[in-house]
């Protein structure tokens, strides 16, 4: 059989890709590569893939294995029986016309793996040469990033720079807002009825935010006691946020500047840490955090505890030193809505050591609570 | 009815039902309204080398029920575009809205600036104008359309293409369907998006609760723990839900019962295209197995399978013989099992099968988490994993199966999951990744997933797709090894509601992703997060690497599942900028999006 048939019917079989042929069948093992580069062109073809621009020079669809060429020696070549390969030249300079025949060699050349179906390899048949994504891939440098503004070229520069802008701005870049009560009650008091009101608003982005919140509570037809806070809030993790501002009291003139930590902790707790210097030097801090256990879908119970400490005592304010207050509480929520749900819970309030002394007459206790967690 | 464009006439509907016709009542509703009645209308097709589409408001009917919606040329699903390898289109589209618009040709090759997509191809389409897309047809099989600009998707903008083989077609069928899934809600996208901002759980209404545990469901109290102590939460599943969705089918919800017809015996072509927003379907016809012939427009091998995980953006054609006289309902079942879609193949119209109920929605589990090698190697050691006689979930609800075994494995790694806690944000497991508040967690030991079937179907006691089920039909077009290898990392913060490709939102990223032109890269994404993502090239397919060599199936979308790896090949053969982004819409929104470019060799970079 002249080496011609023998490559010619490879060619064919393997362009039939048809379970039935077995490597080294029709032609020595040795040889798979001649096979590989006499054929013309593959006979099996995936959807077909358009050249979207003329401009994207493309390396041969089918690698062409370098060992065919080793089948025209010096020898052969100076006969004229064959055409003698050329030195190997980069993918770019080795157009398929070229590497087609046999001036070139494009790199990467896997030996075809048609003669091992894929049928014969599960069946145990034959093993496949690695082919296609079976090979291992090459740890070549990335190229460098150009400035993704291809499309300015055919649009103009102008025309697509509102777009990539709003593109931008659109896909992570947005702002969003939140106003949430978290606590809004009415407490039910021998003597008088009380409110007592904990809430935050956000507006920002992702990682950079203002936020105000409030706290405080009041009899009904007294004074209100309470805070304010404007601040600047910005994640540092995943979970948490550093937040920084101002606070001004509600009913007195105290002001303090803020600084504080919020986020959640592990076990989903919601959790605030904030200490407060005062315009006169008096340093605070609070902690507080709450739960919320989901009993059914809608039925929540939302543990909730504040704690307020100091450094020293501040009487004008009826503030001792340690362990001012502590407030303890559990509210049932049904969210008839995310958004909007009622809820009613118990609080329980106590004033500590030096504070327990200067508030004598209003050291807390417990209280029932009927309210409504909203946000929108 | 159904105003159709002047070049709307489509000669070639050979194989697509027309039962519309028989519609009486439906003569003055448009297609979109004829719901209720037996029998639904297919879409209107618009077929030729021009092609009139028209963007504008709609209401859109589901169930009865009126919500607002954007449709093309009057109807959502958008008009089916039928054409013909080899021809060339103009699609002449006009915005008739207040706001930019655009539409993208998905898994169609076209010139880059022909793609579609604000601010990477081309400037959009202006309010009240209309853009004439042209290109040349240059394959075949199902793909579809959709817009590409603000949250346009979610309004119904996206309708399927199905281009036909310029010989025979290959796959030989008596009829075919044309399926497209989708999702809708009353609320506007902004106003879905905001709640999740606001509060990524917002719409599940399938968390883990109190009465859950004393009822014995789900997670027992020691995992529990472990996972909150990992401020984890295995039930989030799907970001969006039943809760405010409806799914539809061809733009019909479950009640409206689209259904198609067949003719007993007849090999019927189901072509599948998941059009959804935020929906991950398990796709199924109780009684009747799918052949699987195409993957996202692309011939593969047969397979048959009783079930096929369609992630969003991915298309399927599926060959169905139904023999009996009867109906069969064919269901998507979100991912989260909180609802579905619905329709009817039947011999006649009016017909309906009973509807399987619902399936319990599946929990994460440690392989979610990205601990896929920890899980594997506490099964090896415990052998608890294929317990013999474990009982098969039937559509009966037995489902809550496959949580319980999944909680077996994890109780074998129990003892892990102290010191896992500490590990999940851990980056020298990815060190090329900043620290940002975007990465909530980086997955410990991810795994390749593609020889799994997709979240929650490990155990539905029949045979379930799974990519390396795939396997093309004709080899590669490109065979060569990669030259270089780069690993993508998918990562997000559910808490703040924060996704990103290694851990940067698109707002924040500042060099693209940069191939040279004829490239072959071997691209790994690993899915740092405990949700699936279809992450979508634009303007290329890849070779999935599932272990078929040069027939390994190519995609234009790929799902990675939760804490698991995708390995592709590409030749980044089209010269141009590319958006390469997650096909989950919100999650594109938030930030899971960058650019690829692709560069020829000889060019400066520019
Ligand atoms: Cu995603």
């Amino acid at each position: 059989m002249s080496a011609a048939l023998a490559i010619a019917l490879a060619v064919q079989m393997q362009g039939m890709d048809h379970p039935g042929h077995m490597p080294g069948m029709t032609m020595p093992a040795a040889k798979p590569a001649a096979t590989a580069q006499a054929r013309p062109k593959p006979a099996t073809r995936a959807t077909a893939r358009p050249k979207p621009s003329a401009s994207a020079k493309r390396r041969p669809k089918r690698a062409v294995p370098s060992p065919a060429v080793a089948a025209c020696s010096p020898e052969h070549a100076a006969m004229g029986h064959c055409e003698a390969p050329m030195p190997p030249a980069s993918a770019d300079a080795c157009p398929p016309e070229h590497a087609a025949m046999g001036h070139c060699t494009p790199p990467v050349a896997p030996p075809p793996a048609a003669a091992c179906s894929p049928e014969h390899a599960a069946m145990g048949h034959c093993k496949p040469a690695p082919a296609g994504t079976a090979l291992p891939a090459g740890d070549g440098p990335a190229p460098a990033a150009p400035s993704p503004t291809y499309a300015d070229r055919i649009w103009g520069a102008a025309a697509m720079a509102p777009a990539r802008a709003q593109l931008r701005r659109e896909h992570g870049g947005a702002t969003f807002s939140q106003v949430m009560l978290n606590i809004a009650e009415w407490q039910p008091r021998r003597g008088a009825d009380g409110y007592r009101w904990d809430g935050e608003a956000w507006f920002g982005g992702d990682i950079d935010r203002l936020v105000v919140k409030s706290e405080g509570d009041g009899r009904f037809g007294a004074r209100a006691s309470g805070e304010v806070q404007a601040l600047y809030s910005r994640a540092v993790g995943p979970y948490f946020n550093l937040q920084g501002g101002v606070r001004q009291e509600i009913g007195t003139d105290r002001r303090y500047a803020v600084a504080g930590i919020e986020g959640l902790a592990p076990y989903w707790f919601d959790v605030e840490a904030t200490a407060f210097l005062s315009d006169r030097g008096d340093v605070l801090a609070r902690v507080e955090g709450y739960y919320d256990q989901r009993i059914t879908q809608r039925l929540i119970v939302q543990p909730r505890a504040e704690l307020n400490l100091s450094a020293q005592d501040v009487p004008r304010d009826r503030i001792g030193a340690g362990l001012v207050d502590a407030e303890l509480g559990v509210r049932l929520r049904y969210e008839l809505r995310r958004e909007f749900a009622p809820y009613i819970g118990v609080s329980w309030e106590r004033a500590f050591g030096e504070t327990r002394r200067l508030r004598a007459r209003d050291d807390g206790g417990v209280a029932l609570a009927v309210g409504l967690r909203g946000w929108f | 009815m159904t105003r159709i464009s002047d070049t709307a006439a489509s000669p070639r509907r050979r194989d697509i039902l027309r039962a519309g016709g028989v519609l009486a009542a439906g003569a003055c509703l448009p297609a979109w309204a004829q719901s209720g009645t037996p029998g639904i209308a297919p879409l209107p097709t618009v077929s030729g080398e021009d092609i009139r589409l028209r963007i504008a408001h709609r209401m859109l009917t589901i169930d009865g029920r009126a919500s607002h919606a954007v449709g093309v040329n009057g109807t959502v699903p958008a008009p089916l575009i039928r054409l013909r390898e080899g021809q060339n289109v103009r699609l002449h589209v006009e915005n008739a809205l207040d706001e930019q618009s655009s539409i993208h040709w998905h898994g169609l090759l076209v010139p880059f600036h022909m793609d579609g997509v604000p601010g990477v191809s081309f400037p959009g389409i202006a309010p009240r104008s209309t853009f004439t897309y042209e290109f040349p047809v240059r394959q075949s099989g199902t793909y579809w359309y959709h817009s590409h600009s603000g949250l346009q998707e979610q309004l119904g903008l996206y309708g399927p293409i199905v281009i036909d083989p310029a010989g025979t077609d290959p796959i030989v069928s008596a009829r075919e369907h044309v399926i497209v899934l989708s999702d809708h809600s009353p609320l506007h996208p902004h106003v879905i998006f905001r709640k999740l901002k606001q509060q990524g759980g917002y719409f599940n209404f399938q968390k883990q609760t109190l009465a859950g545990l004393l009822a014995g469901r789900d997670q027992r109290e020691a995992e529990r723990l472990a996972w909150g102590g990992m401020r984890m939460d295995p039930a989030d599943v799907a970001d969006v839900t039943a809760s405010t969705y409806a799914y539809l089918v061809n733009g019909h919800g479950p009640r409206d019962n689209w259904t198609g017809l067949f003719v007993p015996g007849e090999r019927v072509r189901l072509r599948i295209v998941n059009a959804s927003a935020m929906t991950t379907f398990n796709l199924r016809i109780p009684g009747l197995a799918m052949t699987v012939v195409q993957a996202d427009g692309l011939p593969v091998r047969a397979v048959t399978v009783d079930e096929i995980q369609v992630a969003v953006a991915e298309t399927y054609d599926v060959i169905v013989e139904p023999r009996d006289d009867r109906a069969y309902a064919l269901v998507g079942e979100s991912v989260d099992r909180s609802g579905m879609a619905l329709a009817t193949l039947a011999p006649r119209a009016g017909m309906r099968a009973a509807a399987p109920p619902l399936r319990p929605r599946p929990l994460a589990t440690m392989k979610d988490m990205g601990m896929g090698g920890m899980a594997a190697t506490a099964t090896a050691t415990t052998g608890g994993h294929d317990m013999p006689g474990h009982k098969m979930a039937g559509q009966d609800g037995g489902g809550q199966d496959a949580a319980g075994q999944d909680g077996g494995a994890e109780d074998a790694a129990g003892q892990d999951m102290g010191t896992m806690s500490h590990s999940m944000r851990d980056f020298a497991n990815a060190p090329e990744l900043k620290r940002t508040p975007t990465i909530q967690t980086i997955a410990p030991m991810p795994v390749d997933r593609t020889g799994e079937p997709g979240q929650g179907l490990l155990d539905v006691g029949h045979r379930v797709l799974t990519y390396r089920d795939l396997v093309a039909t004709a080899r590669n077009p490109d065979t060569r090894a990669p030259d270089r290898s780069l690993r993508i990392h998918l990562t997000g913060n559910m808490e703040r509601y924060m996704w990103a490709f290694d851990g940067e939102k698109l707002n924040e990223v500042t060099a693209p992703f940069a191939f040279l032109a004829g490239e072959r890269v071997r691209v790994t994404l690993v899915n740092d997060t405990m949700m699936g993502h279809p992450i979508h090239l634009h303007g290329h397919f890849f070779e999935l690497v599932t272990g078929h060599g040069d027939f390994a199936p190519r995609k234009h979308t790929v799902q990675v599942q939760p804490g698991g790896t995708v390995t592709f090949d590409v030749t980044t053969d089209a010269v141009g900028d590319w958006a390469f982004h997650c096909h989950m819409l919100y999650h594109m929104h938030a930030g899971m999006m960058q650019v690829v470019t692709v560069r020829p060799r000889d060019a400066v970079p520019a």
